[in-house]
């Protein structure tokens, strides 16, 4: 956070600070007294930090996008981000990148995946990016009558069909 | 895909369950193992911010993939619009799909596998979730189910995922792996031991959620609690399973320490508690849901102590499910209010519990069911 001193929620002047070691990181939410109340953060018992991360996360004082700036696949905005923590599409987390990256840290254990990668997914995309270059090559070399070019491409494309469907004659 | 009873709740309820059946394992304390992941279509909005008509091809998208997976011949195949109130909350009760999918508008759909092990909601927060839920506690086998089910699916569909965020979801919190696992346990002596609130701050501190049966916001009654996983990026699938295992594993020998500390501090008084219990279940004529699931949990914790036979485990579990209101109501043909619903209850646990053989004390060990 820019500074420290302001509230996670509200950005009045902040008087109560906790920290927590989750995972072996220490994440810090600093409170006004106002908020710190609403919260039950002086009770201890029902108080979880964890779920306060999380909502103070979501209004991030770092680098917002730009007023006006829309999702170019489905039209999502980060005022709507903002009212109800969900993203429009998968492509909103490149639309919104500066949004979503700095809450990752007091949300998570990491911010890189080191997980599960869905393996035949990624071959297909790209295999289909591949076919999808091709296909303008080969059009790029017929209009300006590269014939031995095209050949050459359209080969290649029948490859890279092949792969997609091994079994097809 | 549809046979003629996939679609037939009443087909569903009389089949062998995961949870339900005798068959399968039960064990002293963890009631049962779950592990969802959530899965996007690349190139589609996310269900919450889908159109109606993108919503609908979302699941016509993934029932034509879902049928062609093995694990999933002859599964049933509900949409939540075709459903009534009570078959949603017979659904929920059965922890098959969450009380968001019960709730959600048109396009939201559920396809369940033949013995329930399997349910994968269709356009809840995200197009899939896809859930495993096996009985007793055993993250590593449920892991190994879900992740070889979701490696068939990813066959037929594209999931959305990035190289440095894995799966995408719809909300962050769920980013990465996009894994919730959890275990259902009862904690009978750390909630009398007044202990809970201790180990939901540890447990907190671990990078776990304590929640009540239900999910989010529901109550702990039965004294019966999720434990869960909070976070899902930075994190592989096996070192999160791992932690939480860990996890379980501890909150299993301090619920034991309890057990020995109870019976040693005052066994009568602990004995007393479940005689009543017993007495109450085989001669009450109202019982609330909430009385009733305090008394099977204390009649599940005789059976961890020996005061019951072993076998009578799988009678408490799956009454712990049918004595929920959807099922009550199902079971009488139609909705009823609440008194009406006490009276059923009562009704039904009496009959139940007319054969049930009596708390037998002996020098018990408390930690021998475990």
């Amino acid at each position: 956070m820019a500074n420290p001193l302001k509230c996670d929620l509200c950005s009045k002047p902040a008087t109560v600070h906790l920290t927590q070691i989750v995972n072996n990181k220490v994440h810090t939410v600093d409170l006004c007294e106002a908020c710190a109340e609403a919260k039950g953060v002086t009770d201890p018992g029902g108080f979880s930090l964890a779920d306060l991360l999380l909502k103070a996360s979501l209004t991030p004082d770092a680098a917002p996008p730009a007023p006006g700036t829309r999702c170019p696949r489905c039209g999502y905005t980060p005022v709507e981000f903002k009212k109800h923590g969900r993203l429009g599409c998968p492509a909103c987390y490149e639309a919104f990148v500066t949004l979503v990256e700095p809450m990752l840290d007091n949300m998570h254990s990491g911010v890189t995946h080191t997980g599960k990668v869905p393996a035949r997914s990624l071959e297909r995309k790209s295999l289909y990016d591949r076919l999808t270059k091709l296909e303008l090559d080969l059009t790029e070399a017929i209009k300006s009558e590269r014939y031995e070019d095209a050949a050459r491409t359209r080969d290649e494309i029948n490859q890279v069909k092949q792969a997609f469907h091994p079994d097809a004659p | 895909m549809p046979r003629e009873d996939s679609s037939s709740l009443a087909a569903l309820l009389s089949a062998p369950s995961e949870l339900t059946d005798p068959g399968s394992s039960k064990t002293a304390i963890v009631l049962m193992t779950r592990i969802r992941l959530a899965r996007n279509v690349v190139g589609h909005s996310f269900p919450g911010w889908a159109k109606s008509a993108q919503r609908e091809q979302i699941l016509t998208t993934c029932r034509d993939a879902v049928a062609r997976l093995p694990q999933m011949k002859r599964c049933f195949n509900f949409a939540v619009s075709d459903l009534g109130e009570l078959e949603r909350q017979i659904l929920v009760e059965r922890h098959l799909i969450s009380r968001e999918l019960s709730g959600s508008k048109g396009g939201a759909g559920v396809l369940i596998s033949r013995d329930q092990a399997f349910s994968l909601m269709v356009n809840e927060e995200d197009h899939l979730r896809i859930q495993v839920l096996r009985a007793g506690l055993n993250l590593k086998r449920a892991w190994t189910a879900i992740n070889d089910l979701d490696s068939a699916l990813e066959e037929h569909l594209d999931f959305a995922f990035s190289p440095t965020l894995g799966y995408l979801t719809a909300c962050p919190t769920n980013l990465g792996t996009a894994m919730r696992a959890s275990a259902m346990m009862q904690l009978p002596a750390l909630v009398i031991s007044n202990q809970m609130e201790k180990v939901v701050r540890a447990v907190n501190q671990l990078g776990m959620v304590v929640r009540g049966l239900f999910g989010e916001g529901s109550d702990a009654s039965g004294s019966i609690f999720q434990i869960s996983n909070q976070t899902t990026l930075g994190e592989a699938e096996e070192v999160i399973l791992k932690r939480l295992g860990s996890v379980l594993q501890s909150i299993v020998e301090h619920e034991l320490n309890a057990r020995a500390k109870l019976l040693e501090a005052d066994a009568g008084k602990l004995h007393d508690k479940i005689g009543r219990a017993y007495g109450i279940l085989q001669n009450s004529h109202l019982l609330t849901s909430g009385e009733a699931m305090n008394l099977l949990s204390l009649l599940r914790l005789g059976i961890d102590l020996g005061l019951f036979p072993d076998d009578q485990r799988s009678l408490i579990d799956r009454l712990l499910i049918e004595a929920q209101p959807g099922h009550l109501q199902h079971a009488h043909r139609g909705e009823c209010d609440a008194a009406l619903r006490d009276a059923l209850r009562a009704t039904r646990l009496r009959a139940e519990f007319a054969s049930f053989p009596r708390p037998e004390v002996r020098p018990a060990n408390p930690g021998a069911a475990a």
